[in-house]
């Protein structure tokens, strides 16, 4: 086992590889006397096989439904007794455990956290029940404008043969058809030591914690899993429209984006300011300006930058009056247009910069909150003093280098657009 | 000033300005930062008819400039220094928070005061908020979920103000003025009407000092008192049914329940606890983390039992009787009437024989669990202060953990017994017409 602290920073969180490859982190927080534990295998839906999409997801769905020493009804009843609520969620690239426990609960949480990932049996019975509750919750994405816009765009950007461009969720018609032993086999395939990072966050000394993770997990031997390989993204050419009439609905959503560039990519930070610039910053920055604070037509428009391993969307997204849905996407292309011809203004640009540096001590607050930020860092490998590099990364970024990330993404003819809701063509 | 006290208990010092705004501060020292909440004691329950909505939109029109922070200065007043700010209406209260750098307290104070005493209902800025809040009333009716709410509690209701939705009714949001807007905001937003919290790495001395500064000058107001009716005494079940094409089938059931005060109200959270996991007494943290319901009743009974995807139920603490709802999606394919017939089931059975003593300490044990994870943010801290303020006493917070503790298995049963009568419920059904 090797351990390396970071000292003198901020978070200086304490960061251990056991021997199998497991990551461990742990970061002393006496807020509450609790702990968040966050574990997260690389096991998102971009690893779900070309034809079963969706097996990431049933398996999040699943994996805690039993294990081959404990039922269903033992894991929940344990668990909750201490009052423990487990969450598992799933994302493109990670598959997580998250949960919060009292100091005291820590050692046997995270025994069962274990014994959870390590020997999920997913029992007949509970594959089951579980399909009827996904394919009711793709059912109720199909009725819902926001999902239909969001899912639609990343299909429009990035294509079927792009994990990108897939349903997280699969289709039911996928669903019906995923095996328990689909489940098994992702289960071995994707779910090994090498694949975890371990975080916990409270009020526990940092070196007693990964004490207490090495004790739930360096037993586990299993070969690291196979790395993660992307097609190329499809470089857009001209702009796409796609029309998704839900003429049952009060509400259009519109979604409108790019593909932007990779995580690593040293303009990230410039992307970032960018993005906070146009559609973040306050109510949903130039954006919100224009489409919600001077024009009235919308509660919400913002857009969100995920560049990631892969050259991840930059997603615009409004809900309007079917009315006012041409006009919005007028709004839209003209401070896509403005952003990349123009740039930021001196003052917009000092204010975001300001804002993302000033931020971190309130992003940083909470025991879950501090988690997330390690899994991301751990997960982009940015080092874990990042927290306190990130004003001086912020402070290398001129102007000028936020209009050329502008200049590179932003072009309305080339945007791909998405209206979900009562909407057939033009308003 | 008149008033001021300092509960060593929880550290929380409280002082009424001559004014009549009363302010509570509680030193945590966490994290560098201050998070401000000032609450009004208006809600959509103070709206009378054709004024539907209009606590919400006078919130919305607070964010809009004011005699010494221009319109266009609006934008990053306090995200500049790494800020966030934020506000509620609900049907008792309006509340607006920032949290930023405690460096910058004063400018977060300055901002509540301006919003107090001198917003502007530009009459532009009037009509453009109309046709947002009318967004967001429609964004609303997309989801059949809130849909079925809004008509649940409207039929639950036939009196009381509880009835409507804090968003309005359409048709008064289409014909309300810059009048009705103004005339609102002067009649409540009044420093006797007001809690302002301060939680954070603050000195006390120093954040009084600005206090009184900033809101010391701010004239009172003869507090409109709004008249709430008490709901009569329910007959009989009710039933609602929402036909529109969509794909999924929704069931809610609703009682109504009693006040945060009422002896019944701690009871009915375990009970809650019980049926469908704990989700504690937290607004503003209990969204952001699931219940630990995998071995409540009805997630047993509904969603183990393959009748449902998901289940939840619904009770919030309250300055005058509302409801407790349990919410529950149909699985694909299982009709609402035996979705229906299996929850009413199991509430009859609770009903009739209560919960165990086993049932009873996990509950509790989830209950004080969720107290200590919602308070790991000064926000979370402060929000819970404001919030039993407004409604009743910010005294009732720290004496939580010990209300909860004294709860027994009789009065679980009791309160049961007297919410969950088949007369004191409205039953409706979100039953898709499929296209």
């Amino acid at each position: 086992m090797t351990t390396t602290q970071q000292r003198n920073y901020a978070l200086a969180p304490l960061r251990s590889v056991l021997d199998n490859g497991a990551r461990v982190i742990a970061k002393h927080s006496g807020a509450t006397p609790a702990v968040t534990i966050h574990a997260a295998f690389e096991a998102g839906t971009v690893f779900d096989p070309p034809s079963q999409h969706g097996v990431s997801h049933f398996v999040s769905r699943t994996i805690d439904r039993g294990t081959t020493a404990h039922s269903a009804e033992e894991i929940a009843d344990g668990l909750e007794n201490r009052g423990i609520s487990l969450a598992i969620t799933v994302n493109r690239h990670a598959l997580s455990l998250v949960c919060t426990c009292l100091v005291e609960d820590l050692g046997s949480t995270l025994a069962t956290l274990a014994d959870i990932v390590m020997h999920p049996a997913f029992p007949d019975p509970e594959v089951e029940t579980r399909r009827g509750e996904i394919v009711t919750m793709i059912r109720q994405d199909e009725d819902n404008p926001a999902a239909m816009a969001s899912e639609g765009l990343l299909a429009l950007l990035y294509g079927d043969a792009h994990p990108y461009g897939r349903r997280p969720r699969g289709s039911v018609e996928g669903v019906e058809r995923i095996a328990r032993s689909s489940l098994q086999a992702f289960h071995a395939a994707r779910f090994r030591p090498g694949a975890l990072s371990l975080v916990m966050v409270g009020d526990v000394d940092a070196e007693r914690a990964i004490e207490f993770g090495s004790r739930a997990f360096a037993s586990w031997q299993a070969p690291p899993p196979g790395p993660a390989l992307f097609p190329p993204v499809p470089a857009a050419h001209e702009r796409r429209l796609r029309v998704i009439p839900m003429m049952n609905k009060a509400q259009a959503d519109i979604a409108y984006g790019f593909t932007t560039i990779v995580r690593s990519d040293p303009a990230f930070y410039a992307y970032w300011l960018m993005n906070n610039i146009f559609g973040e910053y306050s109510i949903g920055g130039r954006l919100g300006d224009s489409i919600r604070e001077r024009q009235g037509m919308a509660y919400y428009v913002f857009s969100a930058l995920d560049a990631n391993v892969v050259p991840g969307p930059l997603l615009i997204r409004a809900g309007v009056n079917p009315a006012n849905v041409d006009r919005a996407i007028a709004s839209i292309d003209e401070e896509v247009s403005r952003m990349a011809n123009d740039g930021p203004t001196d003052e917009e640009f000092a204010e975001s910069r300001q804002f993302l540096i000033g931020s971190m001590p309130r992003r940083l607050e909470t025991n879950a909150g501090i988690a997330n930020f390690l899994q991301m860092v751990e997960f982009f490998g940015l080092g874990m003093d990042y927290d306190v590099r990130v004003p001086e990364l912020l402070a290398k970024v001129t102007p000028g280098d936020v209009q050329a990330a502008a200049r590179a993404i932003l072009d309305p003819s080339k945007a791909a657009v998405v209206i979900a809701g009562p909407y057939s063509g033009k308003s | 000033m008149k008033a001021a006290t300092y509960n060593a208990s929880v550290d929380v010092y409280e002082e009424v300005l001559d004014n009549g705004l009363r302010v509570l501060i509680q030193d945590v020292r966490t994290a560098p930062l201050a998070s401000v909440w000032c609450w009004y004691r208006v809600g959509s329950k103070d709206e009378g008819p054709g004024l539907t909505g209009v606590s919400h939109w006078v919130e919305h029109m607070n964010f809009k400039g004011t005699t010494n922070i221009p319109r266009d200065k609006v934008k990053g007043i306090i995200e500049q220094y790494g800020g966030y700010w934020n506000g509620y209406t609900w049907i008792d209260q309006t509340t607006y928070t920032e949290t930023a750098a405690r460096d910058v307290l004063d400018r977060m104070l300055f901002i509540e005061s301006e919003r107090m005493a001198n917003c502007l209902y530009d009459p532009a800025d009037c009509e453009s908020e109309r046709t947002v809040i009318i967004s967001e009333l429609q964004g609303g009716e997309n989801d059949p979920d809130q849909l079925l709410d809004q008509e649940l509690t409207a039929t639950a209701f036939r009196a009381h103000p509880y009835r409507h939705p804090t968003i309005g009714w359409l048709a008064d949001l289409q014909t309300m003025t810059r009048e009705d807007l103004y005339g609102y905001y002067r009649r409540h937003y009044v420093p006797n009407n007001a809690t302002l919290v301060i939680v954070g790495d603050v000195d006390r001395k120093d954040a009084m000092r600005s206090v009184v500064q900033r809101f010391g000058a701010i004239n009172p107001g003869e507090v409109a008192k709004s008249h709430h009716t008490r709901e009569a005494e329910q007959l009989g079940e009710r039933r609602v049914t929402v036909s529109r094409e969509g794909t999924t089938a929704y069931l809610k059931v609703g009682y109504h329940a009693p006040a945060v005060t009422d002896p019944d109200f701690l009871p009915l959270q375990v009970l809650d606890a019980v049926l469908t996991g704990a989700k504690g007494l937290n607004l503003w943290a209990s969204f952001r983390t699931p219940p630990p319901q995998r071995s409540a009743r009805l997630y047993r009974a509904l969603v183990d039992g393959g009748f449902a995807s998901a289940v939840n139920g619904g009770l919030v603490p309250t300055e005058q009787p509302f409801l407790y709802t349990i919410s529950v999606t149909a699985t694909e394919g299982t009709a609402l009437s035996a979705v229906e017939q299996a929850t009413l089931a199991q509430l009859e059975a609770v009903r009739r024989h209560g919960i165990t003593e086993h049932e009873l300490e996990k509950a509790k044990n989830q209950l004080r669990a969720r107290l200590v994870f919602e308070g790991d943010s000064i926000s979370n801290i402060a929000h819970q202060l404001g919030y039993f303020e407004t409604i009743a006493t910010w005294r009732l917070v720290p004496s939580l953990r010990e209300s909860i503790d004294a709860v027994t298995l009789q009065q679980v049963g009791d309160a049961a017994g007297r919410c969950l009568t088949p007369t004191n419920r409205t039953v409706g059904w979100f039953d898709p017409i499929v296209s």
